[in-house]
């Protein structure tokens, strides 16, 4: 069970869609071909305006999302989070990752497995 | 780092801390992991928190490395071939076995034909860089080592580029790497702009920078500017984009050049005490207004105006020059204007700015003195040195279109013994036209293949396969940039054995043993790298296993204190002794000493005609998280998530030619086709498409003609060979003409 009170924050204007997250975590929990503890979703690009584009990846934490209670519980990070490459992830209590999202303003996001 | 690199956990597993780099391929990077074993198994692969570049940040290709380890498919004994060439026919042999088979044929062709009648190919990228060359000069004895990439269009004309131009090695962006401290280093500024050019760092496989660093440093306030003619995932999250039209770079470069002389924007203190002929350049940029510029380049007047304001007034500002630069016949201009470009805004040396390292160092030094090994007339023999002066100074290789003409010819004289050493170039990673490649290597009467995986170019070639090991299965030591920009040097430890695999260097100091037993004296890796390490770091081996890795620190401004010369005296290692803005060198080789735009050998401006008939500029190569060239594809994780070879279609030229996302295409024009599936995407310009390389297919059938499928989706196969530049570097790779239908079947 994920820790009560316990969520991942997403700093998706960094999530470079790089797969790290997803592979990380079937590797920690050992999941089959087909099944996810953690998922890539990418919205697609598309033009904002002449300059400005728009396309985000985002990492979606599913049912079989434990926050890696075993590693937390060792003192270490989440494996999805050590092993992002854009940094974009962070573990900590919901309070303290609200604090961290109106801090950062924009493109960040809250998952609460 | 903690000084404990080997642990017993409670389990019985063990884990081992190491630095990576190849195989399975990727370039010295040397992200830190640590690998845990069971029962003689790799069965995990974590990032290593301690390590001050990658902080446990680890990519796909790593942290699948137990599949790639263990895969089924792995060749992990010696083999020599028992049927036809091109038939799946092998059998296990002794390392013995192979060794005596090899020296036997060596020796034979040695005194019949030849120390020059064989050759040893490497590949791109992987530790074997460092290693095929040693092997050919030292451990065989030819002066023949070849990459047989069109061009030597990789690296080598970045690094060719560089020591005539800054007599340096490698222009790196400056990320902190060398300090332990990182980015709270106090010398350390963070760039204000990182210009990122034809280069996409967080999927394409660097040499010495960790891609991702460029996200850290925007997070500490750096802006990017993308020059690309795709917009990637990083164009959107830059400030400006240049979206280009393949193969106009050097326009381009020269335009935002014309701006920052014109408006005198650019670092009169520099120029003045550091810089060879200023008032030549400034001549040369007035032939590329900005508007004559935009012609050529499709990126409109306004942006080119504004990006060269920014960027020269930015302090300090970086510049990462990609794969763009070599893989065209006008690449060699390009990068001189773009090594014009950082020098006239002060930026080189600098914190923040462009790092430089020395021609070479340590192991990179070392390959290149093992020639050294080879009488002077033998070396003479080295193919199409002559004839190419500006890439046979500064690389020392064959030159790899001329080696094409000797196979095909025999002249001047016939190749018949081939050793292939991490390099798969039949199917479409570096070669072009790898089908004429095919028929031509048919010739070589014995090969050897040092790899990991039966290739298409393993089973059509191999009269005998050495087995390589992984990273996870040697020591060695990474060293970026193999040495022309030492950020740092890693330790890689040898975590487990698979079968009975041996690594390039344990390769060469056996064969060498057995043929020049004088200059190699060295009974172990680990005994060749102290040697190598202890007289430069004063450290050996073993303590490097310690420290994990060493960061050798940087001084700034090299160029003030006489720290790049040999000679000792202030400015650059250069013929003038300054950074040439005009080139004697290239001068002297029959080019002109100053950068200028020339068409691409095939477009729509330069072929106009053919241009009908082939309406649209393919550019190829963007890099995929999933793979390394055309490694990695029998690995099920990775090949899920990226399962076919794609082609990126704008949907306005997707409909005009009835072609819906994931339909099965056709690309072809003059020299070839392939099959690709088409990917429906806004960020291609209408009138260009953009294909993947490296693929072939090891679930299809292996043998001849099949060979995996090599042949379906080989886009090298549209790549003319030979169509180089003046001095004999670039390729087609990046921009040629092509027309897309929609596949029959």
């Amino acid at each position: 069970m994920a820790k009560k009170g316990y969520g991942l924050l997403i700093d998706y204007e960094y999530c470079t869609g790089c797969y790290s997250c997803e592979v990380a975590c079937k590797n920690e929990l050992k999941l089959p071909h087909g099944k996810w503890g953690i998922k890539l979703l990418e919205e697609r690009p598309w033009k904002i305006n002449d300059e400005k584009w728009e396309w985000n990846y985002i990492p979606v934490p599913t049912a079989l999302c434990n926050l890696c209670e075993d590693r937390v519980a060792e003192g270490k990070q989440p494996a999805c989070v050590l092993h992002c490459l854009g940094q974009a992830m962070e573990y900590g209590p919901v309070e303290e990752l609200a604090k961290k999202m109106a801090e950062k303003g924009t493109k960040v996001a809250m998952f609460v497995p | 780092m903690e000084k404990e690199w080997k642990k017993q956990n409670p389990d019985g597993s063990y884990t081992v801390r190491t630095c990576g780099w190849s195989p399975p391929g990727d370039h010295p990077v040397g992200c830190g992991m640590k690998l845990t074993i069971k029962d003689g198994r790799l069965i995990k692969v974590e990032g290593d928190p301690e390590h001050p570049i990658t902080q446990g940040r680890l990519c796909i290709r790593c942290l699948t490395l137990p599949e790639y380890v263990h895969h089924p498919q792995r060749i992990i004994y010696p083999m020599k071939r028992v049927g036809k060439r091109g038939e799946d026919k092998w059998q296990r042999i002794s390392w013995d076995e192979a060794m005596d088979t090899i020296v036997e044929k060596i020796n034979y062709y040695k005194e019949n034909h030849g120390s020059e009648s064989i050759i040893v190919f490497g590949g791109t990228g992987r530790e074997a860089c460092l290693y095929y060359y040693p092997l050919g000069f030292a451990s065989i004895g030819t002066p023949n080592v070849c990459y047989p990439q069109s061009g030597w269009s990789c690296y080598g004309p970045r690094c060719a580029i560089t020591d005539y131009i800054l007599g340096a090695g490698y222009p790196e962006i400056d990320f902190a790497g060398h300090f332990p401290d990182r980015y709270e280093h106090s010398e350390w500024k963070v760039p204000e702009y990182i210009m990122l050019w034809g280069k996409e760092p967080l999927k394409s496989n660097p040499d010495g920078f960790f891609g991702h660093s460029i996200i850290d440093m925007m997070k500490r306030g750096s802006k990017i500017i993308m020059v690309d003619p795709r917009i990637n995932w990083l164009c959107t999250r830059a400030e400006h984009v240049l979206q280009l039209r393949p193969g106009s770079d050097t326009a381009l470069a020269m335009g935002l050049l014309h701006v920052i002389i014109n408006e005198e924007l650019y670092d009169k203190e520099f120029v003045e005490n550091w810089c060879y002929g200023f008032e030549e350049f400034k001549e040369r940029v007035q032939e590329y207004p900005p508007e004559k510029v935009a012609e050529i380049t499709w990126v409109p007047k306004e942006k080119i105006i504004e990006v060269a304001r920014v960027f020269a007034k930015a302090k300090p500002a970086s510049l990462g020059w990609g794969l763009a630069v070599d893989q065209n016949p006008n690449g060699v201009h390009l990068g001189h204007a773009l090594l014009a470009l950082v020098a006239l805004t002060g930026n080189i040396d600098v914190p923040g700015g462009i790092t430089i390292g020395p021609p070479a160092a340590l192991m990179g030094k070392w390959r290149m003195e093992t020639r050294t090994n080879l009488p002077e007339e033998l070396w003479e023999k080295r193919i199409g040195a002559k004839q190419w002066p500006a890439v046979s100074t500064a690389l020392a290789t064959t030159h790899p279109d001329e080696t094409l003409d000797t196979l095909e010819t025999g002249k001047p004289y016939k190749l018949r013994m081939g050793w292939f050493n991490s390099s798969n170039f039949i199917s479409p990673t570096n070669s072009a036209q790898p089908d004429r490649w095919y028929r031509a290597l048919q010739s070589l009467e014995f090969c050897v293949v040092q790899d990991l995986f039966m290739t298409p170019t393993a089973m059509a070639f191999a009269d005998i396969f050495l087995p390589l090991p992984t990273f996870a299965e040697h020591d060695g030591v990474v060293l970026t940039h193999y040495g022309r920009n030492a950020i740092f040097a890693g330790a890689m430890n040898k975590a487990l054995e698979v079968g009975e695999c041996k690594s390039d260097i344990e390769v060469c100091i056996e064969l060498g043993k057995r043929l020049y037993p004088e200059i190699w004296p060295w009974n172990s890796a680990a005994e060749f790298f102290s040697d190598q390490l202890k007289p430069e770091l004063g450290f050996d081996f073993d303590e490097l296993r310690e420290k994990g890795l060493y960061q050798p620190g940087y001084t700034y401004k090299k160029y003030e204190n006489g720290l790049l010369r040999f000679d000792g005296e202030p400015g650059f290692n250069t013929v003038t002794g300054k950074v040439e803005l005009y080139s004697t060198l290239f001068e002297a080789w029959g080019d002109d000493p100053l950068p200028y735009h020339e068409e691409p050998p095939y477009s729509p401006y330069s072929t106009p005609d053919l241009a009908k008939e082939y309406p649209l500029v393919l550019t190829t190569g963007a890099r995929y998280y999933t793979s390394f060239h055309s490694e990695h594809r029998q690995v099920p994780t990775l090949r899920a998530i990226t399962p076919d070879p794609l082609v990126e279609i704008n949907p306005d030229t997707a409909e005009e030619l009835g072609i819906k996302e994931g339909d099965w295409v056709i690309i072809e024009n003059m020299f070839g086709k392939a099959r690709f599936k088409a990917q429906v995407t806004p960020t291609i310009n209408p009138k260009v498409v953009h294909a993947a390389h490296g693929w072939w297919f090891p679930e299809k059938d292996a043998e001849e003609p099949n060979l995996f499928g090599v042949w379906e989706s080989n886009i090298n196969t549209l790549m003319p060979h030979k169509h180089i530049g003046k001095l004999g570097f670039g390729d087609t790779f990046k921009s040629i003409i092509c027309r897309v239908r929609k596949a029959e079947d």
